[in-house]
Formats: structure tokens, sequence, C-alpha cells
């Protein structure tokens, strides 16, 4: 069990999680916020992340279905490598459906997102209240199950290192070699 | 203000010598029919809002631009600018201070003739007590029984103080503002009555 991720997938995936904390809690922050300067600052910058974060998602996903990921240790009952592929698949799953349904969500309360301020992203759905709303309810469901997703992977990456001392987390962990 | 008074006695005598001559005089707006709207960028977004009531004051013959007259009285209160946040923010003391200057207001000075359906459109335009000069291109269509008098124009929001405070920042709010009106004019043969909605 000496395998380890590839670079490009290391650094995917620890950017990839400082960029969806970070925007993740930022969401969860400006929601409240009274309409100010500051507030449609913090919306612009957290659309702009999570555009980001979507691009990087599908960078990620095209890396992944094209390079082998180390194997799971052998000891690992069947059940639980099972287990480990759907979290892993929901995960992608959800970095996708995450930013794509804040795109959608922004669209019907009647902002375009714009990229850095500079690209514009067409509008799939059109203004519309209602529908808005329902995105944002989508949005806040997805999120809340990225953070038991996210809960869970942690979890099962320290179990991996201090309960199976494997190399699981390793394998993962940038700048060491076995 | 001596403009309105002074407007059926206008009218009246323009039944009196321009009927039945080829001139149709347009003396009212179908505010109904009508839209006020602007558009702004917000970091890069464009973002579109409209006022829902308005009032004009209007005496236009095209052939005679010289003679026209026009004012506007825009209620500040019916502002959509998209969401119930933003309007009840625009309410506010740093953008309209709506309590205070319930209206907007323009009063065209000079419309000069620009060839064919076109005429460029000059007055004072009067948000939250300041006034400046605006000048606006209008095209006429007639349309039915009426016209539209379509156009657009650009302010810069820092001109009339809308959004002040930390609003005043126009890296978030930019601002040139484009004011856009189409406007649907007729011919009201009870002239001299005041329409709006």
């Amino acid at each position: 069990m000496n395998a380890r991720y590839s670079t490009p997938s290391i650094g995917l995936h620890w950017l990839m999680a400082l960029g969806l904390g970070g925007t993740l809690a930022l969401g969860f922050y400006m929601h409240d916020l009274p309409l100010s300067p500051g507030k449609l600052q913090l919306y612009s910058w957290h659309k702009w992340a999570g555009v980001t974060l979507f691009l990087l998602a599908v960078l990620r996903l095209l890396w992944r279905l094209t390079h082998r990921p180390p194997a799971l240790p052998l000891a690992m009952p069947a059940l639980l490598k099972q287990a480990a592929h759907a979290m892993h698949w929901l995960l992608y799953a959800l970095m996708l459906a995450i930013p794509f349904s804040g795109w959608l969500m922004s669209s019907a309360k009647g902002f375009t997102t714009v990229w850095f301020g500079l690209l514009p992203l067409p509008d799939l759905v059109g203004k519309d209240v209602d529908l808005g709303n329902r995105l944002q309810t989508l949005h806040l469901g997805l999120n809340v199950a990225l953070l038991i997703l996210v809960a869970g992977h942690v979890a099962a990456a320290i179990k991996h290192h201090f309960i199976d001392r494997d190399g699981v987390l390793a394998s993962m962990l940038p700048g060491r070699s076995h | 203000m001596s403009r309105s008074l002074s407007l059926p006695v206008a009218a009246l005598i323009g039944i009196a010598f321009a009927l039945p001559a080829h001139a149709v005089e347009f003396n009212t707006i179908d505010a109904a029919k009508s839209q006020l709207g602007f558009s702004y960028q917000q970091m890069g977004v464009k973002m579109d809002g409209q006022f829902g009531r308005f009032a004009a004051r209007l005496k236009f013959d095209p052939a005679k631009p010289a003679a026209a007259q026009a004012s506007f009285d825009v209620q500040i209160a019916s502002v959509d600018a998209g969401s119930p946040d933003a309007n009840k923010e625009l309410a506010g003391k740093d953008w309209f201070d709506s309590t205070r200057h319930p209206l907007a207001q323009f009063v065209a000075t000079r419309i000069a003739p620009l060839g064919g359906n076109r005429y460029q459109a000059n007055g004072q335009l009067t948000i939250k007590g300041r006034t400046r000069e605006v000048s606006a291109p209008v095209t006429f269509t007639p349309s039915g029984n009426g016209a539209v008098l379509e156009g657009s124009f650009s302010i810069q929001r820092s001109d009339f103080a809308i959004g002040e405070g930390a609003w005043a920042d126009v890296g978030i709010v930019a601002n040139p503002i484009q004011i856009r009106f189409k406007l649907l004019a007729e011919v009201d043969k009870a002239a001299g009555k005041i329409p709006g909605k």
C-alpha cells in the first residue's frame, strides 16, 4: 500500500477543500447581512468562487476518469470499499451540483452571474421569484448534504490513519513520499 | 407651476385653431401603456429596474416641435429595482430619500427636430432636490390613434446624490444610470385633462 495519488489529484483535492470550505462559510455568513455595498461585494466574490470551484471540479473529474487512483487497502471489507466509492462519487456530484444550483438561483433571482465581473454566464432560467426561492432551498440542502458527507469523509480518513493504520490518508497528503 | 396652469389654455387654443388641419397635437400620455425603466451595473452585472407610477403633461405636434411642451412627475416610491430588499433600501436617505423627495421631475425646455421621425429633447431633470440639464434623442412612431415616443439617456447617479455614504463607492454600483422611456402619446379630445395613473 505505497501508492499515492498523483500530484495534480493531491493539489486539486486540497485546493478545493480550502475553496469549498471558504465559499461555503462565506455563503452562510453573507446570507443574513443587511443590504450594504459590502454584502453585494461578498455575494459577487461568493459567485466568482463558486464558478471557479465548478470549473476545478470538472477538471478534477476529468483527471479522475483518466487516471486510476491508488487501490483501497486489501484488508478493507468489500462493503466499506463500496461505501467509500459511493461517498466519493457523491462528493463529485455535489461539487458540480452545488455551484450549478447557485448559478441557476442567481438567474432566477434576477442576477446574472458575471465571473470576476468580466465574463457573463448565460441565464439558463429567467427571473422567477418562486423558482428562486426553491433553488435557494435546494442550494442550502445540497450544502448541508456536503457538510455531512465531508464530516464522514474526514472521519473515515482519521479512522484509516489512527485505527486501521493503513496508508490511505498519507496517499493524499502533499509533499511526502510514504 | 404656471406651466401646468397654461396647459388647458394652450390645448384649447390648439383645438380652436389647429383643427381640422393636418397637424395633430398629442396632449396626453397613457401611463398604463408607457414604460419608464433604468439600468445600471453592479460589480459588472447589468441590473434593470423601473418606475411604475408617473404622470406626464404633454403638448406635442410633430410638425411644430419648437412649440412642444412636456413634463413628467415620477413617483419615487414606485421604484422596482428587482427585489423588496433593494426597493426598501432605495427609499432610504442614502438613495432617493423618498419621504423628503417623493417626486422626480423632468421639464422639457427645448425639443429640436433631428430629421425624419427623430427629435432631441432637452430639459431639466430634478431628482432628490438636485437639478441637472439632460438631453435625450426621441423617436416618434405613429401607432394606431396615438404615437410611441421612445428614447434613452444617461445620468451620473453622483450628480443627484443617489447613493450616498457607503454607497457612494462607484466600484460596487456604477455611476452611470441608463434611463429608457417608451411613452404612448394620444390625442385626448377632452383636452386639458391631466392624465396619469
